[in-house]
């Protein structure tokens, strides 16, 4: 890999980029679309004007956070798929916070804040009770939490949290003013306080995992389990720890967007609205390699707010999004592969040491 | 016996039959030491793109036939990417189920909620008159019959047959085969391929049949994630396999009948979670030792035979690389 000049690996770094655009483009062109004018729609959703960018950040900071809590448990070696169900959990415990409790704003915020972690990391623990103690893999259980999650925000929405005016499955009555950060300005909508707690998050996150024992146990768990429970390293607790963690943060992202998403605070159906899941792209995507989150998320965030605007704009359905980060992801998983291929065959002699 | 209960058993059947379906064709795969993760997206792809081109060409059978063709494509990339390219299989197969999601909804957009082909049930002529047994298994869609070779079929291949136990062992002992002279690489592709085309079939047999039609979101999004843990609690063998798939379409089916009774009070949003609790639950049993204690109940002649149809060990190498040397 050394030898590798350096503009083939430039191109190597760009052709999943060229490819999954080229893709998406052909993809338009086939449900009779211009992608130019595609394109320019989901630039200018994002970006022209502060109130395009305020929803743009607002879907930045969740997916920030969402990815860090993912850093940690793939650290550890664990697909935490259920990151979609903590979300919505963390976003259900806080809602029950805001709507019940008679606080001043920053002790109602910071009880939210408090509650979503404790909901995130209770639904997560779950999960890895389940993965350490009773042998279900974490795919598994993930997936069936995630739905359970789903059902429970259903139910609670259509039935005790309905809003006192009669049934409807739309969300629970606003949020009191209190429960809510105030915004830097009436139009770009985003609250400092909320960036500050993502920043922070991030921070920490970077550093418990480069320079604390728990890192090192967390790194050692992931690479190969069973060497490091040979060695000492509590691997089980390792497992929790992380799953817990990435719980309490997808439970702040959870809160985050029953506060900043919709034109009131309110807790909705699909609260989680997937960002979950593209958490576990944007991972993928960048090997697990915690600084390049905020970029990758700042990217990713561009595209999902300015697809939003695509069927009013252009009649085309706003799951292109999805469709663009999910072929970008692939192809790159496959180019990683072509470059050990490449890589393997440049060393002609030896035996693919491919770990 | 009475009406309703034999309408309730037949529409139980009918709509198992894509879980079995589905989790036949992914038995396939893992049998040969390949996951295919990719399931509930190629079911949902396919489902929409056998209900397009059945709706297109006015004919159901080129709907199926390109149903398959969708799922035995997906599995191959799965295939491409674990075995040619050495990444993780469970990665290449998550993203794959997110990217066949969103692409069937974007590529769908104009087809939801329309009316299109569908195959109808066809009895099955002298055994549809069977008493009890009739009516429910043999008054049923093509796709139901076809479920029935699938599962004995599946049996018969891996069990009493010589490219069969070649199958077994390129998922349980590769290094074994190879050296026996089996393409160990060669066959992971086919039978990922034929369990993917499988998986496509399954998605036509909702879109064409069992859920006729295409809306957005999927009305069988999910389903495929529980044909995934049926293959884990049926232990990768066929019998037990629709023996779970029946189970779960009876209790979806019993909490809609509870639903309708009126003296019970569960919201109805509640049952939704049914499927999902369930699967939780089987999961548990399989893992938790739970299954080996009721056996160690039943009288001693009966414990042998019960164990071995319960045991449920993963194929050995399943989801993990062979390089051969």
């Amino acid at each position: 890999m050394k030898t590798r000049s350096l503009p083939l690996q430039i191109g190597l770094f760009i052709a999943p980029v060229i490819l999954a655009l080229a893709l998406a483009a052909l993809l338009v062109l086939a449900v009779g679309a211009d992608p130019l004018a595609v394109l320019q729609t989901i630039w200018e959703g994002a970006t022209r004007d502060s109130r395009a960018l305020g929803q743009m950040v607002n879907f930045w900071m969740p997916l920030t956070l969402v990815s860090i809590g993912l850093i940690v448990t793939f650290t550890a070696g664990l697909w935490n798929i259920g990151v979609e169900g903590q979300m919505v959990m963390g976003a259900v415990f806080a809602t029950w916070g805001a709507l019940t409790l008679d606080l001043p704003q920053p002790l109602l915020v910071a009880a939210e804040i408090a509650l979503a972690m404790l909901g995130g990391a209770l639904w997560a623990a779950l999960v890895g009770v389940l993965k350490t103690r009773l042998g279900v893999h974490e795919i598994f259980g993930g997936v069936a939490l995630n739905a359970l999650s789903n059902v429970l925000l259903i139910y609670l929405i259509s039935g005790p949290w309905q809003p006192p005016e009669g049934g409807s499955v739309r969300g629970t009555p606003p949020f009191p003013d209190a429960a809510i950060p105030s915004f830097l300005s009436d139009t770009f909508k985003v609250s400092l306080v909320a960036v500050l707690v993502v920043v922070a998050a991030l921070v920490a996150v970077v550093l418990a995992l480069r320079g604390t024992r728990w890192g090192l146990e967390l790194k050692a768990t992931g690479k190969n389990a069973r060497s490091a429970l040979l060695l000492g390293v509590p691997t089980r607790r390792a497992a929790m720890s992380a799953f817990i963690v990435c719980g309490a943060l997808a439970g702040i992202a959870g809160l985050y967007r029953v506060l900043f998403t919709f034109v009131s605070a309110s807790l909705r159906p699909g609260v989680s609205g997937g960002i979950g899941f593209l958490g576990v792209l944007v991972v993928l995507l960048i090997a697990v390699r915690p600084v390049w989150v905020p970029f990758v998320t700042l990217i990713f965030a561009i595209v999902l707010g300015g697809s939003a605007r695509l069927q009013i704009a252009l009649g085309v359905d706003s799951s292109l999004a999805g469709v663009l980060q999910g072929s970008l992801v692939l192809i790159v998983l496959l180019f990683n592969g072509l470059r050990g291929r490449l890589a393997a065959r440049e060393e002609t002699s030896e035996v693919t040491a491919h770990e | 016996m009475n009406e309703e209960l034999i309408r309730t058993l037949n529409s139980i059947v009918a709509n198992a039959t894509p879980l079995v379906i589905a989790s036949i064709g992914e038995t396939v795969t893992e049998r040969a030491g390949v996951v295919n993760l990719s399931l509930d997206g190629s079911i949902i792809l396919s489902a929409m793109v056998g209900f397009v081109a059945a709706l297109a060409s006015g004919s159901p059978v080129v709907g199926v036939l390109a149903a398959m063709l969708v799922g035995g494509l997906m599995a191959l990339i799965v295939a491409f990417g674990g075995i040619t390219l050495r990444q993780d299989q469970v990665a290449v197969g998550f993203v794959l189920t997110l990217l066949a999601a969103n692409l069937a909804q974007f590529l769908g957009q104009n087809y939801t909620r329309i009316p299109g082909p569908q195959i109808l049930n066809t009895p099955l002529p002298v055994v549809e008159q069977i008493p009890v047994i009739g009516p429910v298994f043999f008054r049923q869609s093509i796709f139901v019959y076809i479920s029935y070779v699938l599962v004995f079929g599946l049996w018969y291949w891996l069990f009493r047959t010589r490219p069969g136990l070649a199958h077994r062992a390129v998922g349980e002992r590769p290094a074994t085969a190879f050296a026996r002279g089996t393409r160990v690489n060669v066959l992971r592709y086919v039978y990922t391929g034929v369990g993917g085309a499988l998986v496509g079939l399954a998605g036509a047999a909702y879109s064409l049949n069992v859920k006729a039609g295409w809306s957005t979101p999927p009305s069988m999004a999910g389903d495929g994630w529980i044909a995934l843990a049926i293959v884990i609690f049926g232990g990768w063998h066929p019998f037990r396999v629709v023996l779970g798939a029946y189970l779960f379409a009876g209790l979806r089916v019993l909490a809609n009948v509870i639903q309708r009774t009126p003296d019970v009070s569960i919201p109805v949003v509640l049952l939704n979670g049914v499927p999902w609790a369930l699967m939780i639950i089987t999961l548990l049993l399989v893992s938790s030792g739970a299954i080996e204690r009721l056996v160690r109940v039943l009288p001693r002649p009966a414990q042998k035979w019960t164990r071995n149809f319960l045991r449920s060990d993963p194929p050995a190498a399943l989801g993990t690389r062979f390089e051969p040397e």
